[in-house]
């Protein structure tokens, strides 16, 4: 009941003030209203998307009909999984490497990581494009290796991703354990099991998270490698609003935003709301 | 943090073991590549499906015709313009997330971040629903031009004429409109980081020593968040400007940006020599971007 408090507003307590509060309400409305309104509407009983004409689940039976939406769905969570696991090991690896190294040229392989960041999206899908059609990559194998162009795309631009978040949380990890570990008769890769790798695991779920919703949300560089048969759910959904706005868009939408907050959910579980945020 | 940092030659073995696959990854799938776009910048097309590396600085004398210069321009002045209504909204919504309560503080960041999570594509549709003739932003605007219309008319006077939706999508105005939709929360999320590590007692020492909140604002959390203001406004302005989705979806004709233009040069103007010279134009514009970002941040330290 903060409204009703009375107790004078303090200097320092901005979000006590009206005016503040007006604001974030009015940033939250035009962030969520666009989305709740696709949501609520996805639900609605008419071809046009305003007027409200009744509760309906036609649209996702219909959704659910078209085989190329589900196989689009199917092979985006495909890759999303691949992409996730093998960022993880690279990015935990790369993550290692780092922080526990010294080595020639270690700035300018640290720098030369954080680029697949910072590049346009567009330049490195273009980079795939010619890449692939370069080394004539096979484009025409049994599902589900024909996704491996869209995944080895999705893993070099999720994997920095992994790798920044896990160094982060290295950066906390105390050393003398280990040595501890090593004195007491533990072998390289004992230590490595049951010392740092618990460590790591706050920072590698993190990583994890966040590689498997990059590479679920990725359009661009997926729109550059995908092929007629390796659509993903993105690239369809852009055909889709593209050529022909249909209801059944709204419904697929509204499943993936629940397949987010979904995850969000688990992310929240597994770690609490501010580890999440210190992870951005 | 015992910073015991071992040299690679005294460990070769668990060196190699650890390093091999995610260096040999970005060189095979990161470097290879781009390496080849650069090369093909400097390439023509020599058949159907055939480029020659030539050496040829054409691509690039092309890229600088007022054609596509003024479309980079373009880019960069949308960017520009979207930082900054991102920063203007942003910053007063990461001043109360950083002076809420710590029971409400996660749930405003949550509030931040689970549109930074959903999907982009998802995102812009639903905008472009909203806006649409058949949309509410049009229904809104619809009502309010009715209202106007009947109080014209309750003070005596002739009544506007019948409300005809416009056209709120394609157009320059749409393409704004929905990268600052989508960016706002790269935005607030560093700006957020940068006010949190504010010592607040600096904020609290001003306010009693009689200065305003503006000034307070200018004069003391602005210079000490000031590099975390610069990297939110590096986040948003890198992104912002290498847009293909929203103006792809959103614009109109005429307000295609540079992201745009490279597609088309992949896909139905199939000139693959000078797409990769505007890719790569594109990207030493960012690494100017952040070559300035670093000097700014540098210059920012020797002051203190």
């Amino acid at each position: 009941m903060a409204l009703f408090n009375r107790t004078p507003v303090a200097p320092l307590e901005y979000t006590r003030k009206a005016w503040m509060r007006g604001w974030v309400g009015a940033t939250m409305f035009f962030l969520y209203a666009p989305l709740l309104i696709l949501m609520v509407f996805s639900f609605n009983d008419s071809k046009r998307n305003v007027v409200w004409r009744g509760f309906t689940l036609k649209y996702y039976e219909k959704a659910m009909e078209n085989d190329s939406l589900v196989e689009a769905m199917v092979n985006s969570l495909t890759i999303a999984g691949l992409a996730t696991v093998f960022s993880l090991v690279l990015g935990a690896l790369a993550a290692v490497m780092l922080w526990r190294f010294r080595f020639p040229l270690k700035g300018a392989v640290e720098g030369t990581m954080s680029l697949p960041i910072i590049v346009p999206e567009i330049c490195l899908g273009v980079a795939f494009l010619i890449f692939f059609a370069k080394i004539e990559w096979p484009t025409d194998l049994p599902w589900p290796l024909n996704l491996s162009a869209i995944t080895i795309a999705h893993i070099t631009f999720c994997f920095p991703f992994v790798a920044m978040v896990v160094r982060s949380r290295l950066e906390s990890f105390n050393r003398e354990e280990e040595e501890a570990a090593k004195d007491l008769g533990a072998s390289e890769w004992q230590t490595f099991r049951d010392i740092l790798l618990p460590h790591m695991k706050p920072g590698l779920i993190a990583g994890a998270l966040l590689a498997f919703t990059l590479s679920l949300d990725d359009f661009v560089i997926t729109f550059f490698t995908s092929g007629p048969d390796t659509i993903t759910f993105p690239v369809k959904v852009y055909s889709m609003v593209r050529f022909s706005v249909t209801p059944e868009v709204n419904a697929a939408s509204t499943i993936l935003i629940i397949l987010t907050i979904v995850l969000t959910a688990v992310a929240l579980k597994l770690q609490g709301v501010k580890a999440i945020a210190e992870t951005h | 943090m015992a910073g015991l940092v071992q040299d690679w030659k005294a460990h070769k073995r668990p060196f190699a073991a650890i390093a091999g696959a995610p260096l040999f990854w970005l060189l095979l799938f990161f470097l290879v590549p781009m390496a080849i776009v650069w090369l093909y910048s400097f390439g023509e097309n020599a058949g159907p499906a055939d480029i020659a590396i030539s050496g040829t600085l054409d691509n690039y004398k092309r890229a600088t015709e007022w054609l596509y210069l003024s479309i980079f321009l373009k880019s960069l002045a949308v960017a520009a313009l979207v930082t900054l209504i991102c920063l203007i909204i942003g910053f007063p919504v990461a001043m109360a997330i950083t002076f809420a309560t710590p029971k409400w503080r996660p749930w405003l960041l949550l509030g931040i971040m689970l549109p930074f999570w959903t999907n982009l594509l998802v995102r812009t549709y639903a905008l472009m629903v909203l806006m649409g003739t058949n949309g509410y932003a049009n229904m809104g605007l619809g009502a309010l031009w009715d209202g106007t219309s009947w109080l014209r008319v309750a003070v005596g006077m002739q009544p506007l004429e019948a409300w005809t939706p416009v056209q709120l999508l394609y157009n320059n105005f749409a393409v704004v409109l929905g990268l600052v939709y989508v960016h706002l929360p790269f935005m607030v999320l560093p700006l957020y980081a940068a006010l949190d590590r504010l010592d607040k007692s600096l904020i609290e020492a001003s306010l009693d020593l009689g200065a305003g909140h503006l000034r307070t604002l200018m004069k003391i959390v602005v210079p000490l968040a000031g590099p975390g203001i610069l990297a939110g406004v590096m986040i948003t302005l890198i992104p912002a400007l290498g847009a293909y989705l929203t103006p792809d979806l959103m614009g109109g004709t005429e307000s295609q940006m540079i992201a745009n233009v490279i597609e088309r040069q992949f896909k139905r103007a199939n000139d693959w020599p000078f797409g990769a010279a505007l890719s790569f134009l594109l990207i030493y514009a960012m690494f100017i971007l952040i070559a300035l970002q670093s000097m700014r941040r540098d210059k920012g330290r020797e002051a203190h």
